[in-house]
């Protein structure tokens, strides 16, 4: 449907973009015990701890490398173990994820081969797992890192099994969410896998990790996340599921080592969206019912669609986001009849951007939604929360959806998916409607003022 | 009742200038044109709430309802008439009686005092007291507190003692024209006057429908003098008396008003629409033509014939587009019945299908005119039960129904599109230009996917092969903490 364009020009305004290697943290912070390291200077780090730190509102156990001018010459092994060791002593990780970043991925290591010498040489390092992923801040965006970080946790940790002797769990299901999904997202997904009578993995797991709970103790490393025996385990799965056309990837060598099939949903909001996804477990539970709350749900979904499109049918919105959450949420809206008149995102590796209901789709910046909604006569606008520049010089509303959200409360409670998220997001954007009424004055008709004789002379309060 | 108000309503039930009152028996016309209410199966509003959206579209004015809180708090704030300027009308005023006001009897004295109140926070140009049911009843000389405060606070109050027992909504609208008769038209003159100077009554400016027209009034020079109540001023009902032409906008119910007005200012007056292409022609040609009656230049006639034969190919042109998108639609009507009629016509000339129309509070006179449009009486309804329009949507009987709000969820639960054509409607339909918008609303409505997706069975009522069978469940349930090993049921 869409074509991707790419603008010619030097400039970036008002980026959209967050760069991979914080994707690839966020994905490594949904391991239990884990901690994101990145291999890099100190304030790679730095900016993505406080990005993160700022949309989370948690403390972000993300550690660097500190490469210096010397280190980066000489290569960064020796930072790396120096690194593991301390991160050891101080918070006593069961996970270690190593995030490249674009200076050592400039100037070129083989991490992988020097740290399994590491690994090898260092038996104090022995309970713990560590997994690397290539992860250039030049290439790709959030999207991609997450992707990268899930695809080397598999590659590292799920075992090659035998499907002839492997004891299949037939009721287990993988679940590989994209990077857009937040917990209470994820929290919404287990619970329709869970009211089918299966089992859940989710990789990663951010609903245990940075839902915003407060911990008892002090951790120093993620606060929970997907168990790390419950991993190799994956392999063992009946299925496994992609949600985002960027887990394609991740997915299909999970299925690869478990002999599995595998599906990915391109998006779970909209009815029909979430009507693939509740088939497809009601295939694996064998069951030619669904449970009540599901039934409930999608009746309500049902109600929220007729009632929500009065408000969407005809808007004209303009969407800037990662392509997959960019996908998920205009494609619901098309199909409540509202009109993407402009749609920006931030990576060409994602097949997904030519399914967006836009005739075009700029991988570009803010900027070019802000010119994008101006031409096309937006009435609001979806992005994250730096959109809000955009938003205050259109003088329209701003929806806030995607990474970073720093000037909201709550951005990991917000869901959209399943027929409960979907009910949610519609009513979302016909209150923004609501709440920006158009109120109809002559001089939208062309029509004279009222003459002056008729007003009465005395001033009144004006109530609005 | 009091005998005044008696007096009144029978006053109102006679209207000489109704036809339909005019082709009743003497004894009929005694019955009053209001059907009695059935307990238990009645619906619409009161007398109160008549008078009050009559009148609540005059926007300097403040709208004070005497009452318990009900009236008031239950109602204000729900109607789309818009305003060019004052935003007062919006402001939700009541006397919010207590039961110790009631039983002391000091209803009148808190009106006085509230009246008091309004003027010197608000200044308005005139306060409208409104009366009602239990006011009414426990005896508030709502008029004499009316005229006391008039006499005090140098703000007129106007008493609209129009409680809701009285009757039907139908019959407060007709009582509040005759409020403001009595009250309010002539109490002020016009700074000047000209040839071309028009009442329009019983237009409530409902999404700015009054401003799709008035550009093609000001082209042609014709002034809206006075206006009952499409974002009116006080000024504009006071000087009402002054106006060469009243047109009377798809509204029987203030035609007592309108025969008052010709027979004793000289002012006289046409029914007419706005809804539709052809209707709207018809209204600007016969307010021209009075108005040359009257005195004005002859070559408004001409002037008037190039705006319609320029407004309406330019209409078409606009509609031409939607053609492809509406045509063989099947539209079912359910509206009060004539006043849709040239929008049905209009909406026939885009290949769109009137399958059905209610004809409820339509005269024999609209009957042939449904007749006359549809070939044939076979698809009148007089009434039709939800559960009897529910089934008729959900067999597809109909693509989208057009309705007012009551009907809105029958539509909506059969999963059919419905168009909003009554007052509290958000989008304005007037004129050419409306037409359009109306067009534009039905083919945003019926074709949206949303209706596709929404129809579409559940995965759970698709056929589906057969799956296989699933070993039973393993290991602990995760909710409920309960073992799913068969084991564990032997052992206890």
């Amino acid at each position: 449907m869409a074509e991707l364009i790419r603008p010619r020009r030097a400039l970036s305004t008002n980026p959209l973009k967050s760069s991979a290697p914080l994707g690839a943290a966020m994905a490594f912070l949904g391991i239990e015990r884990g901690i994101p390291l990145f291999h890099g200077a100190q304030g790679c780090a730095a900016f993505a701890m406080v990005h993160m730190v700022r949309h989370f509102r948690e403390a972000i156990p993300l550690q660097t490398t500190a490469m210096n001018e010397v280190t980066t010459i000489l290569g960064g092994a020796d930072q790396i173990e120096e690194a593991i060791g301390n991160l050891m002593k101080r918070a006593s990780p069961r996970f270690i994820g190593i995030a490249s970043t674009a200076l050592t991925e400039t100037r070129g290591e083989d991490i992988a081969g020097e740290l399994a010498d590491i690994m090898a040489r260092r038996p104090d390092f022995a309970g713990l797992k560590v997994v690397y992923a290539s992860t250039p801040d030049f290439e790709g965006a959030l999207e991609d890192g997450w992707s990268r970080a899930v695809t080397a946790i598999i590659d590292a940790l799920v075992p090659d099994v035998d499907p002839m002797f492997c004891d299949r769990d037939l009721r287990q299901v993988n679940i590989l969410p994209a990077a857009y999904l937040t917990p209470a997202e994820i929290d919404e997904i287990v619970r329709m896998i869970r009211a089918f009578g299966l089992k859940p993995i989710v990789l990663p797991d951010l609903s245990a990790s940075l839902d915003g709970h407060l911990a008892e103790d002090w951790s120093g490393a993620s606060l929970g996340g997907t168990a790390l025996d419950e991993i190799p385990a994956m392999a063992r799965s009946a299925v496994t599921f992609a949600i985002g056309e960027s887990m394609r990837a991740p997915a299909n060598l999970l299925a690869e080592r478990g002999h599995m099939a595998v599906q990915v949903f391109p998006a779970l909001t909209g009815l029909k969206a979430v009507d693939a996804f509740v088939s497809a477990l009601m295939r694996v539970a064998g069951t030619d019912d669904a449970p009540p709350a599901i039934r409930r749900d999608r009746a309500r979904a049902q109600d929220a669609m007729l009632d929500a499109h009065f408000q969407i049918g005809g808007l004209k919105y303009a969407i800037a986001a990662d392509p997959d959450l960019a996908y998920a949420l205009s494609s619901a809206l098309a199909g409540m009849g509202a009109e993407a008149v402009s749609a920006v995102t931030t990576s060409a590796a994602n097949p997904i951007v030519g399914a967006i209901p836009c005739t075009q789709v700029l991988l570009g910046d803010l900027g070019d939604l802000e010119e994008g909604a101006r031409a096309g006569g937006a009435r609001l606008l979806i992005s994250h929360a730096h959109g809000r520049h955009a938003a205050h010089a259109l003088g329209l509303p701003l929806l806030r959806a995607g990474f970073p959200v720093n000037d909201r409360l709550g951005p990991q409670d917000v869901c959209r998916v399943g027929y409960r998220g979907t009910r949610a997001f519609f009513f979302e954007v016909a209150n923004v409607v609501l709440a920006h009424p158009h109120h109809p004055a002559p001089e939208d008709f062309g029509a004279a003022p009222i003459e002056r004789e008729f007003e009465h002379d005395r001033p009144q309060t004006a109530p609005h | 009742m009091s005998d005044a108000l008696k007096t009144t309503v029978q006053e109102a039930f006679s209207e000489p200038a109704c036809a339909a009152n005019r082709a009743k028996t003497a004894a009929d016309r005694k019955k009053g044109c209001s059907k009695p209410l059935t307990p238990g199966a009645a619906a619409g509003g009161c007398a109160f709430d008549g008078a009050k959206i009559t009148l609540q579209p005059i926007v300097d004015v403040a709208h004070l309802v005497h009452a318990p809180l009900a009236c008031e708090g239950n109602a204000w704030d729900n109607r789309g008439s818009a305003s060019s300027g004052p935003m007062l009308y919006k402001t939700g005023f009541t006397t919010d009686l207590t039961e110790l006001d009631i039983v002391m009897g000091k209803g009148e004295k808190k009106l006085y005092a509230a009246i008091r109140e309004i003027v010197e926070r608000h200044h308005p140009p005139a306060v409208f007291v409104y009366a009602t049911c239990v006011t009414a009843m426990i005896g508030d000389d709502i008029e004499a507190v009316c005229k006391a405060a008039t006499a005090a606070f140098g703000t007129p109050a106007i008493p609209v003692t129009v409680p809701g027992y009285a009757g039907s909504k139908n019959l407060g609208c007709k009582l509040a024209g005759e409020m403001m008769f009595r009250h309010v038209i002539g109490t002020m003159e016009p700074e000047r006057t000209t040839d071309c100077d028009i009442n329009i009554i019983g237009d409530y400016n409902l999404s700015g429908e009054l401003w799709q027209i008035k550009p093609l009034l000001d082209r042609l020079g014709i002034r809206i003098l006075g206006s009952l109540a499409a974002d009116a001023r006080y000024k504009q009902v006071a000087v009402m008396h002054r106006a060469r032409v009243s047109m009377l906008v798809c509204a029987h119910a203030l035609i007592g008003l309108a025969r008052k007005l010709e027979e004793d200012h000289g002012i006289p007056f046409f029914e007419g629409s706005f809804y539709g292409i052809a209707d709207t022609s018809e209204a600007l040609r016969t307010m021209c033509r009075m108005l040359v009656e009257r005195g004005a230049a002859p070559d408004l006639l001409d002037r008037c014939e190039a705006l319609i034969a320029e407004e309406e190919a330019k209409v078409r042109a606009e509609l031409e587009p939607y053609r492809a998108r509406v045509q063989g639609k099947r539209v079912l009507l359910y509206t009060g019945g004539h006043k849709s009629w040239s929008v049905v016509s209009a909406l026939q000339e885009l290949g769109v299908e009137v399958v059905g129309t209610s004809v409820r509070k339509a005269t024999d006179n609209d009957k042939a005119k449904v007749v006359e449009i549809m070939g044939t009486d076979a698809h009148m309804y007089e009434n039709m039960a939800p559960r009897e329009m529910y089934a008729t949507l959900r067999a597809s009987g109909a693509d989208i129904l057009m309705s007012g709000a009551r009907s809105q969820f029958v539509a909506l639960k059969a999963r059919v599109p419905w168009i909003d054509v009554n007052q509290e409607k958000h989008e304005p339909y007037a004129g050419y230009m409306g037409m359009v918008d109306l067009v534009r609303a039905i083919d945003r409505s019926v074709n949206n996917p949303m209706w596709a997706d929404v129809r579409r069975p559940a995965p759970w009522d698709e056929p589906r092969a057969f799956a296989g069978i699933r070993p039973a469940p393993k290991g602990r349930c995760p909710v409920s903490g309960l073992s799913n090993d068969p084991k564990d049921f032997e052992d206890c």
